[in-house]
């Protein structure tokens, strides 16, 4: 392996890691905060007992997030020093106000896990609304970071000097709002259905109380409206990103050839060597329609630029197929749910296909969310900044770089298996409170 | 450069170095707890492992942020510093940073792998990673700054990091800096602790803060010793007329600390041993000024542009309208000793 291999690896790692938490600490806390709030509308005790058990959760999750997070704003700079001398340069402020806003959600996590008994009840859900709105904004900030790298702006290389022109350009680029949007929603969709499904699983085993039909409405609220507005947001980067980055654009739909009336591929695999996607279901005119809102609009391919431009199609194409089948699921699982509640209300409960269909969805935001960062990321190699630097170009000369990956490595997967081990404990100590 | 870009990235230098300053007071005591927790002995063990998990609970997350926000303040005024510093400094940063990611993670393990009352306070194998992470991750941040002191790291005339020896971070004077380090923030955790505790477990901490107040002393003048002959530069920087006052109104407070363990005036010693150790870092900051890491990083020939720094110095005020009445919040509710609610 080389030294660029196992940089990009540890980064993989690094970050598929910490993006769970990171989603966790943007979703979870709109979750605690609304059983909280209704605890206190209510007084009811077991929206209350639900808010103190995710919030135990919270604690837990977010520890782990700020701790992995921390390796990255290390690593960026470690692993590739001349990268993050440019990215500091021109878009470091970016990462100053998501420095703010990780900053209070620190203190108010302080404030919340351990304020129960110290604050009176309404300061401690206002303190809960500080952190799920500085959650949601530091994960907003750091897409402005990632923003630029697709579209780098606000700056000029003036013979090998960085000249910065305008430090909020990237705010003003819509592809930063339509990444902001996409993502967040992602988030919020991750966490509700992985909560919802975790429920529904134990709505199978036990029959659903209060306190668990309420562990599953408040998810299935947020998730469903998210689930169905996220279609449009998808859209909508996507036609973004076939305007700015059309070969990113053209690895994800398997689009070798330009060509008009380019079909929309649903599935199959390309085949870089033929220069040709197989096994796809093909819907003919489909994809320029999409990127265009006509059917005869041309679609530029691979072959516009040289080989050594292309990103790796097969992990993107795939990796594209799988977060939109992920997010089609979700939409579907979200509309039978209403339809299914509409009509038989908590009888709702008793319907063991759909319960068992949203135990099965536990994980499939999470995958979504994975899967759309690899598009994001895999899709724009082989450029660190797009257009600007590439990947290899920004790889540290330092030595070390595999037995460090290997021992990261190692810790991840320590973490990750004493979190799992930690949930699982939470989850069988007895809950708080009056239940019926 | 002219004047007004001076200006910006002097103010951006000052802020990073207050980000050193309160993360060693905040987070740096925090390091401390891990380490009494480790070496926590006698019969009020358990009582002792409880104070600091009681202590650092709630504040550990935010305390720790103070270094994201060092990293951030450098990485974006001076990056070609911070690129340079990575390179130089690519292990010992990378095994500060495994402490780092294995102190937070194990403090919490620690508490949620037992659901029942107290349960931190037994021996696990989470509570010593915990320890043994909280005392090896700032012996490598002291060495990363023996380093930087010692005028080791070097540019090419591309920019190029020049190879630094590995034996470097291992020299005599940047591992006396790491020791200096860990026990700085023992001393400062058992004086924190002090003023937490009552009664016999008080006691414990105030030997804990006589002995590493000792240690303290004598590595610092080890130290001190050693840059004569090892950091040469730094040590004539730090007696310049610039900075001497800082750094003697500095062992002023560090004796001052020392008096008030000894007679038991708590409160003090919290006071003049924060003082001692801010005091100590602004003369460090003061003394290097105006390098990032001398002779080949001059701030201003590593800044960032001046329209990105002024950005970033800007937001400071911004955010600390939010951050300062946060954290004030944060310290009166679980520090002030009291169980009162606050206004509704």
């Amino acid at each position: 392996m080389t030294s660029l291999a196992a940089a990009r690896l540890q980064m993989t790692v690094s970050l598929a890691f910490h993006m769970v938490f990171a989603a966790i600490g943007i979703g979870l806390p709109l979750l605690i905060v609304i059983a909280e709030g209704l605890y206190l509308r209510s007084g009811q005790k077991h929206y209350l007992a639900l808010a103190k058990r995710w919030a135990k959760v919270m604690g837990l999750l977010f520890a782990v997030g700020a701790v992995s997070g921390t390796v990255l704003s290390f690593e960026l700079g470690l692993l590739w020093p001349r990268y993050m001398e440019l990215l500091g340069a021109v878009v470091g402020h970016i990462f100053g106000l998501e420095g703010y806003a990780f900053f209070l959600e620190a203190i108010f996590i302080g404030l919340y896990v351990y304020g129960w008994d110290r604050l009176s009840p309404i300061v401690h859900w206002w303190c809960g609304v500080v952190i799920a709105i500085s959650g949601m904004l530091s994960g907003v900030f750091v897409l402005g970071v990632n923003a630029w790298m697709q579209v780098p702006v606000g700056f000029q290389l003036e013979g090998g000097q960085v000249v910065v022109s305008d430090p909020i350009a990237i705010f003003k680029h819509p592809l930063w709002a339509y990444m902001a949007w996409h993502s967040t929603l992602a988030c919020y969709t991750a966490v509700a259905f992985a909560v919802a499904g975790w429920y529904a699983r134990q709505a199978l085993r036990g029959g659903a109380n209060a306190y668990t039909r309420t562990a599953i409405i408040i998810p299935m609220v947020v998730g469903s409206i998210c689930a169905i507005l996220q279609p449009l947001s998808g859209d909508a980067l996507a036609k973004y990103v076939f305007q700015t980055q059309p070969v990113k654009f053209a690895a994800m739909e398997g689009q070798f050839q330009t060509a008009r009336h380019a079909p929309l591929r649903i599935g199959g695999w390309p085949d870089e060597d033929a220069e040709v996607t197989r096994f796809a279901i093909e819907i003919p005119g489909g994809l320029s329609f999409l990127a265009t809102r006509d059917p005869a609009a041309e679609v530029p391919g691979l072959d516009r630029v040289p080989r050594s431009d292309w990103p790796n199609v097969g992990v993107t194409h795939l990796a594209f197929q799988v977060m939109v089948a992920s997010g089609v699921a979700l939409a579907v699982l979200s509309v039978w749910f209403w339809l299914t509640y509409a009509r038989a209300g908590n009888g709702l409960f008793d319907r063991r296909v759909l319960l068992g269909a949203m135990a099965l969805a536990t994980p499939v935001g999470f995958i979504g969310l994975e899967a759309g960062w690899f598009v994001t990321e895999v899709g724009r190699q082989p450029w660190i900044i797009q257009g600007v630097m590439r990947t290899h170009e920004a790889v540290t000369p330092a030595a070390g770089v595999r037995p460090l990956f290997v021992a990261f490595s190692a810790v991840y997967l320590l973490l990750a298996a004493t979190v799992v081990v930690l949930l699982r404990r939470l989850a069988s100590a007895p809950i708080e409170g009056a239940l019926h | 450069m002219d004047v007004s870009a001076k200006w910006w990235t002097d103010l951006a230098a000052l802020a990073a170095l207050g980000g050193i300053v309160a993360y060693a007071l905040f987070g740096g005591a925090d390091f401390g707890g891990g380490v009494w927790d480790l070496f926590a002995l006698g019969s009020r063990k358990k009582e002792q492992r409880l104070a600091i998990q009681r202590a650092m609970g709630p504040v550990w997350e935010a305390n720790h942020v103070w270094l994201i926000f060092v990293l951030v303040v450098v990485f974006t005024c001076f990056p070609r510093g911070y690129a340079a510093l990575g390179e130089a400094l690519f292990l010992p940063f990378h095994l500060a940073l495994l402490g780092i990611v294995l102190r937070g993670a194990s403090f919490i393990f620690r508490s949620y792998q037992n659901t029942a009352p107290g349960a931190a306070a037994e021996t696990s194998g989470w509570g010593i990673v915990f320890g043994a992470a909280s005392t090896i991750a700032p012996v490598l941040m002291g060495t990363a700054f023996g380093v930087v002191t010692q005028g080791r790291i070097g540019l090419g005339p591309e920019g190029e990091v020049l190879a630094l020896h590995p034996a470097t971070w291992l020299s005599r004077y940047a591992v006396t800096n790491g020791l200096l380090a860990l026990s700085s923030c023992a001393y400062l955790a058992a004086v924190y602790l002090t003023n937490e505790t009552q009664g016999a477990l008080r006691e414990d901490f105030r030997q804990r803060a006589m002995f590493a107040g000792t240690t303290t002393a004598a590595l610092a003048g080890l130290v001190l010793l050693l840059a004569r002959r090892d950091a040469p530069w730094f040590f004539g920087q730090l007696l310049s007329e610039r900075t001497a006052p800082l750094v003697g109104l500095g062992l002023v407070c560090f004796a001052a600390s020392g008096w008030a363990v000894l007679t038991r005036h708590f409160r003090l010693s919290r006071l003049f041993a924060a003082a001692e150790v801010a005091l100590l870092l602004l003369g460090w900051g003061v003394a290097q000024y105006p390098y990032l890491a001398y002779p080949a990083m001059r701030l201003d020939k590593v800044a960032a542009p001046v329209a990105t720094v002024r950005f970033l110095v800007l937001t400071l005020p911004v955010g600390g309208l939010l951050l300062v009445p946060s954290l004030w919040a944060l310290l009166r509710v679980f520090k002030s000793g009291s169980q009162s609610r606050l206004p509704a």
